[in-house]
């Protein structure tokens, strides 16, 4: 025992910097650190080296300049002789709508194939588990290419739909007409229309968008306070008023007031000389890449579903019937939180995937952030280190938000453990 | 009391009557298809979907597939033998392309005269991942191995392999099925060989690079004996810096000087001849070998008590993990120019093996972290217990459990990346799905051909990510130790 106590009071000794479990860890890291900064150091130094060699410069002053190219399908208005930023917002605007839309659609569709996997009958579990295995296995850029060459082969050009009895017919009670280089769809149009908030670098939002996103909202927290009061005097009576009428209301009719307010109503897109107008014609790039990656994406997502559904035990629900719960309350209350436990943290990942996977945009030539930042942008200023520099942060910050707010939800709809 | 019992029971069976058979409606097809199809409107009203869909696809696609064309060399041929054959108006499917574009799908640009090469490395691949993947069952090994022998080497005589070579494959193979019958530890030597072996049978070029690069490992060897009696930490770190300097400094130059001095080699080929599923399956196997172990270092160090250590792997996954992989690829197709010393220009596949590595260990990191947080503690108290130093609980407690418990994670990762080795089109290599099948539309023969490339390439992808994933169903069987 003297021995041991003696020895960890013992003086310091080189040798203990190797041996000595205290100390062994502490060495080690700082080579790890001389190393690390040394190659960084080397990193650095050499491509200072080479962009001397080459005569440029690392500034992102580029970014300035005039872009001089066009952009096909721009959210914000945007011209040739914009700068080169406002062109990689555009990019980033593209970028985001892709996956906005592509998350949303996934997440439907995962959902109801993922239940259906697990439905009870036979031939419809099988017909999802054949489309499961065929997206999953196969390469997300065979699909976006398969849609692609479907709507650049197949599909006609806007003038088949002219005549007594054209060759195509619009789908969708006449709503929509896919054509091979845009898809029409209706756009809304306003007979009382309250003009734009201008919100400068002429980017204007339309005043009747600003007042459903404030009804909605309103509606919104109004809800959580008829909820609460309903509560609350549950809490203190033991009868739960009624909410559900009030809800609704507070949700859709001032929408429809709104609606009714500003004479809102569906323009469909007719075709007028060589192409249809009225409507809002998407471009065809667009579609096919949020096709493929919603396809692709739900493939995924009915995977997770199905085994977070399957995660929650038999007894759960066997239980939960037991105790007289109604089998909706029984999935509201029993079953969903718990699957939910198991089903978010893997379908946040898929939303990421998605988001980075938008950059395939590059095979069927949609701007996104890659194809104009990445792009074009890169090719005409020939400033690669910096165009992929800021392209990876981008990108970088997007994953890290879209993480960040999945996980507050996440952390709201854990099983809290005590 | 008898007398009215036997009055008021006239009749008292003395024999069991057989079973009958249950109603119609409740046995055989007919209770099958009532229970599973139409037991209720929702689940009638799904079949009906079902069969809709089935419907319309099966008459809209049929007679395409029906009209199958296998042999013709050109679109206009094929669609002549479709016209001829089913008359006016009839199309059909013309799978043609695949059978008279075969090699170049498989092979791409590789000169024709050295195909057996790419074949030869495959099959031996097979040899060195027997040991590996079907450690557990003779029969599976038999059969894989038998199957493997008898497709390479027959197709190695069609493609007119050298009988030294031919020579050496039969020797390799038959080697392997003696040590799969007999020991299966005398296969992993020719396993961790095998890398090298695979690559210069690849590339080609002077044996001597190869050898040298081996060399360097058994100079470290040497120099981890000479100390590894009295300071043993130091001796590892020995053994590992001599190698490193010796791959950095001498291996090259020590190459060069022996090929001028005895040259030997076979003849080598550019990263550019590479193409087809040749490119995908290279780029796609030596990144699943390459990224499970940096990812299980990553993983561990993530989960490292040391604060840097810990950081660093942090970063260096999150970063991974943020951005896609399309931008990694640009890196390395524009951006290591930058980096390297001037003058630098390595191989480009090596820099999308590197990248490609890279981004999967990421990924696997995250995996097998997920595996050891699901190891319950104790495991982790029982190993310090047993007085066991960290890299001997890693290897013989921790780890083993952690990735048993991550495989599945770990083959969707290998798949996902599999996969992902089609993006290389991206940086102008020739991957089998886009920039081949372009290739292939350019020529004037096959001009507007779409859907059969897609079919094509598709079906092979299926194939290998759908085996991959049942393999590790069966492997998750047979490494099952509780009892459900």
């Amino acid at each position: 025992m003297t021995d041991v106590s003696a020895s960890a009071h013992a003086s310091f000794r080189p040798s203990m910097l190797i041996y000595d479990r205290r100390y062994r860890s502490l060495t080690f890291q700082v080579i790890v650190f001389i190393l690390v900064m040394a190659a960084l150091w080397w990193l650095i130094g050499n491509t200072i080296s080479n962009l001397n060699a080459m005569g440029k410069s690392f500034d992102f002053g580029f970014l300035f300049q005039r872009a001089g190219y066009d952009i096909s399908g721009t959210p914000i208005p945007y011209t040739g002789n914009d700068s080169h930023l406002r062109a990689t917002m555009v990019g980033l605007l593209n970028t985001l709508i892709v996956s906005i839309l592509g998350c949303i659609a996934a997440t439907i569709l995962g959902v109801a194939v993922g239940v259906a996997r697990l439905s009870k009958n036979w031939l419809f579990a099988r017909l999802m588990t054949v489309y499961v295995e065929i997206f999953r296995n196969i390469p997300l850029l065979l699909w976006i290419l398969v849609i692609y060459a479907v709507f650049t082969e197949i599909l006609p050009a806007p003038n088949a739909y002219r005549g007594e009895s054209p060759a195509w017919s619009m789908i969708l009670f006449d709503h929509v007409a896919l054509t091979n280089r845009y898809t029409a769809i209706p756009t809304l149009g306003m007979d009382n229309d309250p003009g734009s908030l201008d919100l400068g670098a002429r980017v204007t939002v339309n005043w009747a968008t600003i007042a459903f996103v404030v009804a909605l909202v309103g509606g919104w927290f109004i809800r959580r306070a008829i909820n609460a009061h309903a509560q609350k005097v549950q809490d203190r009576t033991g009868i739960r008023p009624a909410t559900l009428w009030k809800n609704l209301a507070v949700m859709i009719l001032p929408s429809l007031f709104l609606i009714w307010y500003f004479g809102l109503h569906l323009l469909a897109p007719s075709l007028q000389g060589f192409n249809f107008t009225g409507g809002l014609n998407i471009t065809n790039s667009l579609v096919v890449l949020w096709l493929a990656l919603t396809l692709y994406t739900a493939a995924f997502i009915a995977e997770i579903v199905r085994a977070g559904i399957l995660a929650v035990s038999r007894g759960q629900s066997e239980a939960a019937f037991a105790l007289g719960l109604r089998p909706k309350r029984t999935m509201n209350l029993v079953i969903l939180p718990q699957a939910l436990r198991v089903i978010i943290p893997p379908l946040i990942s898929q939303y990421l995937n998605l988001t980075k996977n938008s950059s395939l945009a590059i095979a069927v030539g949609y701007m996104d952030l890659r194809g104009t930042l990445g792009g074009t942008t890169l090719n005409q200023t020939g400033r690669e280190l910096e165009a992929i520099v800021l392209m990876m942060l981008i990108y970088l910050a997007l994953s890290l938000i879209i993480s960040a707010g999945m996980n507050i939800f996440n952390s709201r709809v854990k099983l809290k453990e005590r | 009391m008898s007398d009215t019992h036997a009055q008021t029971v006239p009749f008292v069976r003395d024999t069991m009557l057989p079973a009958a058979p249950p109603p119609a409606t409740q046995a055989g097809a007919v209770r099958w298809l009532r229970e599973n199809l139409f037991s209720g409107p929702v689940n009638t009203v799904l079949t009906i979907i079902g069969l809709l869909i089935i419907w319309f696809l099966v008459s809209h696609y049929w007679d395409w597939f029906a009209h199958s064309v296998w042999n013709a060399n050109s679109l206009n041929e094929c669609r002549q033998i479709i016209i001829d054959t089913w008359g006016e108006g009839a199309r059909g499917a013309c799978f043609a392309v695949i059978r008279e574009r075969w090699n170049q799908y498989v092979f791409g640009f590789y000169p024709p005269e050295l195909y057996w090469r790419p074949t030869m490395t495959f099959g031996l691949l097979i040899v060195a991942l027997v040991p590996v993947l079907f450690s557990a069952s003779l029969t599976i090994r038999r059969a894989v191995l038998v199957i493997t022998a008898i497709a390479t080497l027959t197709s190695m005589i069609a493609l007119g392999s050298p009988v030294i070579w031919l020579a050496f494959a039969t020797l390799v193979l038959a080697g392997g099925f003696v040590a799969s019958e007999r020991n299966l530890g005398w296969l992993l030597p020719f396993s961790m060989l095998y890398p090298l072996m695979g690559v210069w049978f690849l590339w080609g070029g002077s044996v001597w690079g190869p050898v040298f690069v081996l060399v360097g490992p058994v100079l470290g060897w040497i120099a981890w004996r000479i100390l590894a009696g009295r300071m043993p930490v130091i001796a590892v770190l020995a053994g590992v810096v001599v190698t490193l300097l010796f791959w950095l400094f001498l291996s090259g130059s020590a190459a060069e000087d022996a090929q001028r001095l005895l040259p030997m080699g076979i003849e080598a080929v550019r990263s550019d001849r590479f193409g087809g599923f040749l490119l995908s399956v290279t780029i796609g196997v030596a990144g699943i070998a390459l990224s499970l172990p940096l990812g299980i270092v990553l993983a561990l160090s993530r989960q490292s008590d040391m604060f840097l250590i810990k950081s660093l792997s942090v970063v260096f996954i999150e970063f991974i993990r943020g951005v896609p992989l399309i931008t990694l690829l640009f890196v390395a197709s524009l951006l290591l120019n930058y980096f390297l010393p001037p003058g630098t220009n390595f191989d480009i596949i090596l820099r999308v093996i590197i990248m490609v590595t890279l981004f999967a260990a990421a990924y696997m990191a995250e995996v097998i972290r997920g595996g050891l947080a699901a190891l319950p503690r104790g495991q982790y108290e029982a190993a310090d217990a047993l007085g066991l130093d960290y890299w001997k609980a890693q290897r013989l407690i921790i780890l083993p459990q952690a990735l048993k418990i991550s495989i599945p994670g770990i083959v969707s990762t290998f798949i996902g990346m599999f996969k992902d080795t089609t993006l290389v089109t991206f940086v102008g290599l020739y991957d089998p799905l886009k920039s081949m099948s372009d290739a292939v539309r350019a020529n004037i023969e096959w001009k507007g051909i779409y859907w059969e490339p897609f079919i094509f390439v598709g079906a092979i992808f299926f194939i290998i990510c759908f085996a991959m994933s049942r393999y590790s169903m069966y492997l998750e069987r047979r490494l099952q130790r509780d009892h459900k």
